[in-house]
C-alpha cells in the first residue's frame, strides 16, 4: 500500500492485516451476497431468540439454585410464606419477587423459548415447502432437525427446573414415559432420577443439561448450520436474473448487516414487550410441586402439546403377557415421535429416491409447483395440528362447553380422517394455482375493461405480460416465479406518493430532476441483458 | 485480464496506484468483482441531495435512535424509582415489570427500526449478483485430494497389516466402552416400584396430619389421605402412597374385584390417587355419577365399578387399598396395595 494519506479506519485495518493477513478474507466476507425474501427471516428469528435466551438465561443463572433441599419460604410473596418447598422453587420465587427486575428477565426468557422453537418450526416448514432441503443442502436439513429436537428437549428441561406444581406434573409424566420403555424402562428411570420418583437428583441434573450440555451442542450446531449457509450460499427464489449459478441480493456490508442487525433488536424488543406485559408461567400461583395435587386445565409449553395430545388420544391398549407389561403410553410418546422425527430427517433422501432427482438445486420452488410434496407437507401438518389441538382439548371443552369425551373422539377420528383430506385438498389447490398461472401467461391480466367490438360482441380486454404470437397468446413461459395477476402489479396505479401522514411536496425542479433520473434508470435497466430463470426462451424473441 | 463470461466484469487494474485513482464507489465495485461479486444496480435513494423527502427520512431514523435513548433512560428511572416489591397490600408494584418491559422494548425497537429504516430509506438500493461456485470441486482438486488421502493411508500400511486392523478395531471398541462405563454410577437397581408406605395398621391422615375417623366425611365426601408415618408428607412418600378416601352416597354400591371384597369399610372405599396412565393425581370427583377424572389426560374412572377406567387412555383400574377401623376408631390400612400403583412398566405382571 502506497504511503498516501491514510484515514484512521484504514490505519486500524492495516494494524490488523499486518498481523493476521486477513484483508482478502474481510473483503470476501463483507461482499458476500444475501438474497432477500420475507420467508428467509424465520431462521433469523430463531437465531436471534437463541441469543436472547443465552443473555437472559445467564442472568437467571445468577439467582437460580437447582437444589432439592427443603426450605420454608420466607420471601416477599406473603401467600406462600412458611410453606415447605424445594430450594429450586424458592429461588425461582426469589427471582420473581425479591430480585429487582428478575421477573421481567424470567418472562422474556420464557417467551423467547416459545419463540425459539416456533421460529425453528416455521423455518423448517419454509425449507420444506420450497424445496430448500434438496441437494446440496441435505446436511443442513439434518442439522436443522437435530436443532429442533434439541430445542424441544432444552425447553422441556428449562420449564421443569422451577419445581412448581405444573413442572413437577410434567416430570411425573416424563417419568411415566421413561418407565414405559420395554425391558429397560425402570432401569433408565432410576438412572435418570437416581431413585424412585421424584428423588432429589433430577432437577440438578436437568439444570446442567439445560444450561451447559444442550445449549453447548445447540451453539455448535448453529455455528455449523449458519456456516454451511455461508459456504453453500443461500438459496433464492427464481426471478429475473436469478439462475442456479448465482445469488442475487444485497451484500453483507452494509445493507444486509444494517437490516439483519436491526431485525435482531426488533425481535428482542418484541420479546421485551411480551416479557413485560404478558404474564407467562406464574409459578407462584401453582405452588410447590406436590404429587398429590394437580391443577385443572394444566397445559405444557406449546411445543410439547402434540405429545400431550397423542397421549390423550391413544386408546388404552396395554399388552400384558408372559408376566410382563408393555405400557400403552409407549406408542404415543416414544414410538410416534420416533417415527415422526425419523421421517422428517430422512425426507430429503426419500424424495430424491422417489423423484430420481439427483441434481443440485439453488433455486427454490413455489409450493404449488411441487404438488405431491406440498400435499405431503399439508398432510403432516394436519396430523400435527390435530395432535396439538387434542393437547388442549380440556381447555377447549371447557371454554366452548363441549363434552370432553366428544373432544377426544373428534381428535381420534380427525387424526385419521383429516390428513388424507388435507392431502387431497392441497393437491387440487396446487393444480388450480398452477393452471391459473399458465392461463394468465397465455391470455394476460384481466384489466376490468369491457370493450364492445364492431360486431357487437363484448370482450374483456386482457393485458398481455409480454410479447404475443399471431393468435394473441403470450409467449412467456412459466419460470417458477410469481406471475403478476393484477394490473397494479404492472404499475398501472402509477408512482407511489412519498410521505407518511401527508404527501411530500418537492419543488418543481427537484421533481423534474427526480423523474429524469428515474427514466434514465429505467432505460439503463432495459438494455441490461438478463437471463431468465428456468428454461431460456427462444433467442429470436 | 478480461473475462468472456456473460456478466459485465470490469477490467481489474491490478496496480494499487491504478486503484487509488478510481473514485471510491468504483474502487469498491472493482474490489467486489475480484470475488465474483457484481454490483449490477446501485441507485441512490435521493439522487438530488437535500430534498425534503431525504431530510424527512433522515429525521425518521434520528427519531428512532432518540427513542432508544428515551427507552434506556426510562428503564433506568423505572428501575430506580418505581416501587417493585410485592407487599400484599397495595398494587403499586404491579407497574414495575410492565414499565421495565415497555422501556426496554422502546430502547430495543428504537435502534432496531433505526437500523432497518436507515438501510431502507437512506442507503443506496443495490442489486448485486454473486457467482456461485457450488457443486463438485474441479477434477484436479478431487484427484489431488484423493491422492493425499490414499497415500497417507498407504503410509500407515493398514491395508496389509491385518493384525493392526483388528487390534485397532479392538482398541476403538475398548475406548467406546471406557467412555460409557463411568456412567455405571448412574445405574440403580429399581426398588420401590411395587411398594408404598402402606402397611398393616398404618393410619390414614390428611395433609395437615389429622387422623381420620368414620364420621369425618359426609356421604359423597372425598378426602386425599396419606400414611400416618413420620415421613408421610414428603414428596417421595406422597408420590407413591397418596390415596383417595371416598364415602359413597346412600344407595351407591361398589362391585368389588374378585378377591378384594373386604377392601372397603362399610360405605368407605380407598383407591390410589395416582392415575394408572401417566401418574398424575386423578383428583376431579363427580359425586353424582361417582366418576373420577384425571385432569392431565382425561382418563375417567367409575368408582361404582371399583375404579374401572371407563373413558380415556388409562389402561387399568386404580389399585384399591384395603382399609378398616382400628380399636381407637381411626381408619387404618390392612396391608399395602395388592398391585403396583401408577403407570405401567415392563416388570409389572
Amino acid at each position: 500500500m502506497s504511503a498516501t494519506t491514510e484515514t484512521r479506519a484504514e490505519k486500524a485495518a492495516n494494524w490488523f492485516d499486518d498481523r493476521l493477513t486477513i484483508a482478502p478474507v474481510v473483503r470476501r466476507t463483507l461482499g458476500k451476497v444475501f438474497p432477500d425474501h420475507w420467508t428467509f427471516m424465520m431462521g433469523e428469528i430463531a437465531l436471534y431468540s437463541f441469543i436472547i435466551l443465552i443473555l437472559t438465561g445467564t442472568y437467571l443463572s445468577f439467582f437460580f439454585d437447582p437444589s432439592m433441599t427443603e426450605v420454608h419460604y420466607n420471601g416477599s410473596y406473603s401467600p406462600l410464606r412458611g410453606i415447605a418447598m424445594s430450594r429450586a422453587y424458592d429461588s425461582t420465587l426469589d427471582t420473581s419477587f425479591d430480585v429487582r427486575g428478575g421477573l421481567v428477565m424470567r418472562q422474556i426468557h420464557h417467551w423467547s423459548a416459545l419463540l425459539f422453537v416456533a421460529a425453528m418450526t416455521v423455518h423448517m416448514l419454509r425449507a420444506f415447502f420450497t424445496g430448500a432441503f434438496r441437494k446440496p443442502r441435505e446436511l443442513n436439513w439434518l442439522l436443522g432437525v437435530g436443532l429442533l429436537t434439541l430445542g424441544i428437549v432444552e425447553g422441556f428441561a428449562g420449564y421443569s427446573l422451577p419445581d412448581d406444581l405444573l413442572s413437577g406434573t410434567g416430570l411425573r409424566i416424563a417419568h411415566a414415559i421413561v418407565l414405559s420403555i420395554p425391558v429397560v424402562g425402570s432401569w433408565v428411570a432410576f438412572a435418570l432420577f437416581g431413585s424412585d420418583f421424584p428423588g432429589t437428583d433430577i432437577i440438578p441434573r436437568l439444570y446442567i443439561v439445560h444450561v451447559l450440555l444442550i445449549p453447548g451442542i445447540i451453539l455448535a450446531l448453529i455455528a455449523v448450520h449458519v456456516g454451511l449457509v455461508v459456504v453453500q450460499m443461500h438459496t433464492q427464489f427464481p426471478g429475473p436474473g436469478r439462475t442456479e449459478r448465482n445469488v442475487v441480493g444485497e451484500r453483507l456490508y452494509p445493507l444486509y448487516t444494517a437490516k439483519a442487525g436491526g431485525f435482531f433488536f426488533l425481535v428482542f424488543g418484541v420479546m421485551a414487550l411480551l416479557g413485560g406485559l404478558v404474564q407467562i408461567n406464574p409459578v407462584w400461583l401453582y405452588g410447590p410441586y406436590n404429587p398429590a395435587q394437580v391443577s385443572t386445565g394444566a397445559q405444557p409449553d406449546w411445543y410439547m402439546g402434540f405429545l400431550e395430545g397423542a397421549m390423550r388420544l391413544f386408546p388404552p391398549w396395554e399388552i400384558r403377557a408372559f408376566n410382563h407389561t408393555v405400557s400403552s403410553i409407549l406408542w404415543p410418546t416414544v414410538v410416534l415421535p420416533g417415527i415422526l422425527f425419523t421421517l422428517l430427517a430422512l425426507y430429503p433422501f426419500l424424495e430424491a429416491r422417489m423423484t430420481g432427482d439427483r441434481a443440485s438445486h439453488n433455486l427454490l420452488q413455489r409450493p404449488r409447483d411441487v404438488p405431491v410434496r406440498t400435499s405431503l407437507g399439508a398432510m403432516a401438518l394436519a396430523f400435527y395440528l390435530v395432535l396439538l389441538i387434542a393437547g388442549g382439548d380440556d381447555v377447549i371443552a371447557n371454554k366452548f362447553d363441549i363434552s370432553i369425551n366428544a373432544m377426544v373422539w373428534m381428535g381420534r377420528i380427525g387424526l385419521i380422517v383429516l390428513p388424507p383430506l388435507a392431502y387431497a385438498a392441497t393437491y387440487r389447490l396446487c393444480l388450480g394455482l398452477e393452471r391459473h398461472d399458465r392461463e394468465v401467461l397465455e391470455h394476460g391480466v384481466e384489466t376490468g375493461i369491457v370493450k364492445r367490438l364492431p360486431s357487437g360482441e363484448f370482450i374483456e380486454v386482457h393485458q398481455p405480460l409480454g410479447l404475443v404470437d399471431e393468435h394473441g397468446h403470450g409467449v412467456l413461459e412459466y419460470a417458477g416465479s410469481p406471475v403478476p395477476k393484477k394490473m397494479n402489479r404492472l404499475t398501472a396505479a402509477g408512482r407511489r406518493a412519498g410521505g407518511f401522514l401527508w404527501p411530500v411536496r418537492e419543488s418543481a425542479e427537484v421533481r423534474e430532476l427526480q423523474e429524469r433520473s428515474e427514466t434514465e434508470q429505467a432505460l439503463a435497466e432495459g438494455v441490461d441483458e438478463r437471463e431468465l430463470a428456468g428454461r431460456p426462451k427462444d433467442p429470436e424473441l | 485480464m478480461s473475462h468472456d463470461s456473460g456478466t459485465s466484469q470490469p477490467r481489474l487494474p491490478l496496480d494499487p496506484e491504478d486503484l487509488d485513482r478510481l473514485p471510491l464507489e468504483e474502487r469498491a465495485r472493482v474490489a467486489s468483482a475480484v470475488d465474483g461479486v457484481h454490483i449490477v444496480r446501485r441507485r441512490d435513494r435521493f439522487p438530488i441531495p437535500g430534498t425534503k423527502a431525504e431530510r424527512r427520512a433522515e429525521r425518521a431514523v434520528a427519531a428512532c435512535l432518540v427513542l432508544t435513548f428515551v427507552g434506556a433512560v426510562g428503564f433506568t428511572v423505572a428501575y430506580l424509582v418505581v416501587p417493585w416489591r410485592y407487599n400484599g397490600q397495595d398494587q403499586a408494584y404491579t407497574w414495575f415489570t410492565p414499565l421495565l418491559g415497555i422501556a426496554m422494548a422502546l430502547a430495543l425497537l428504537g435502534i432496531g427500526f433505526g437500523a432497518v429504516l436507515w438501510a431502507k430509506l437512506l442507503m443506496p438500493e443495490e442489486e448485486t449478483v454473486q457467482d456461485r461456485h457450488g457443486g463438485r470441486s474441479p477434477e484436479l482438486e478431487r484427484r489431488t485430494a484423493a491422492a493425499v488421502l490414499v497415500d497417507g493411508l498407504a503410509m500407515t500400511g493398514i491395508a496389509r497389516r491385518s493384525l493392526l486392523q483388528k487390534t485397532l478395531g479392538l482398541s476403538a471398541l475398548a475406548l467406546g466402552v471406557l467412555a460409557v462405563i463411568p456412567f455405571g454410577g448412574l445405574i440403580k437397581k429399581p426398588r420401590g416400584l411395587v411398594q408404598t408406605a402402606w402397611r398393616d395398621g398404618v393410619r390414614l391422615m390428611t395433609s395437615d396430619r389429622r387422623l381420620i375417623r368414620p364420621g369425618d366425611l359426609q356421604a359423597g365426601g372425598i378426602a386425599t389421605v396419606f400414611p400416618a408415618v413420620p415421613d408421610g408428607l414428603t414428596t417421595q412418600v406422597m408420590a407413591d402412597s397418596v390415596v383417595l378416601l371416598i364415602r359413597l352416597r346412600p344407595g351407591q354400591t361398589v362391585r368389588a374385584r374378585p378377591g378384594q371384597e373386604d377392601f372397603g369399610w362399610q360405605d368407605y372405599v380407598a383407591y390410589s390417587k395416582i392415575c394408572t396412565h401417566a401418574g398424575c393425581p386423578a383428583s376431579l370427583y363427580e359425586q353424582q355419577t361417582g366418576r373420577l377424572l384425571c385432569p392431565c389426560h382425561q382418563s375417567q374412572f367409575d368408582l361404582l365399578q371399583d375404579a374401572r377406567p371407563v373413558f380415556g387412555p388409562a389402561p387399568r383400574p386404580l389399585p384399591k387399598l384395603a382399609i378398616t377401623v382400628d380399636d381407637e376408631g381411626y381408619f387404618v390400612a390392612k396391608r399395602d396395595f395388592p398391585e403396583p400403583i401408577g403407570p405401567s412398566f415392563w416388570e409389572r405382571r
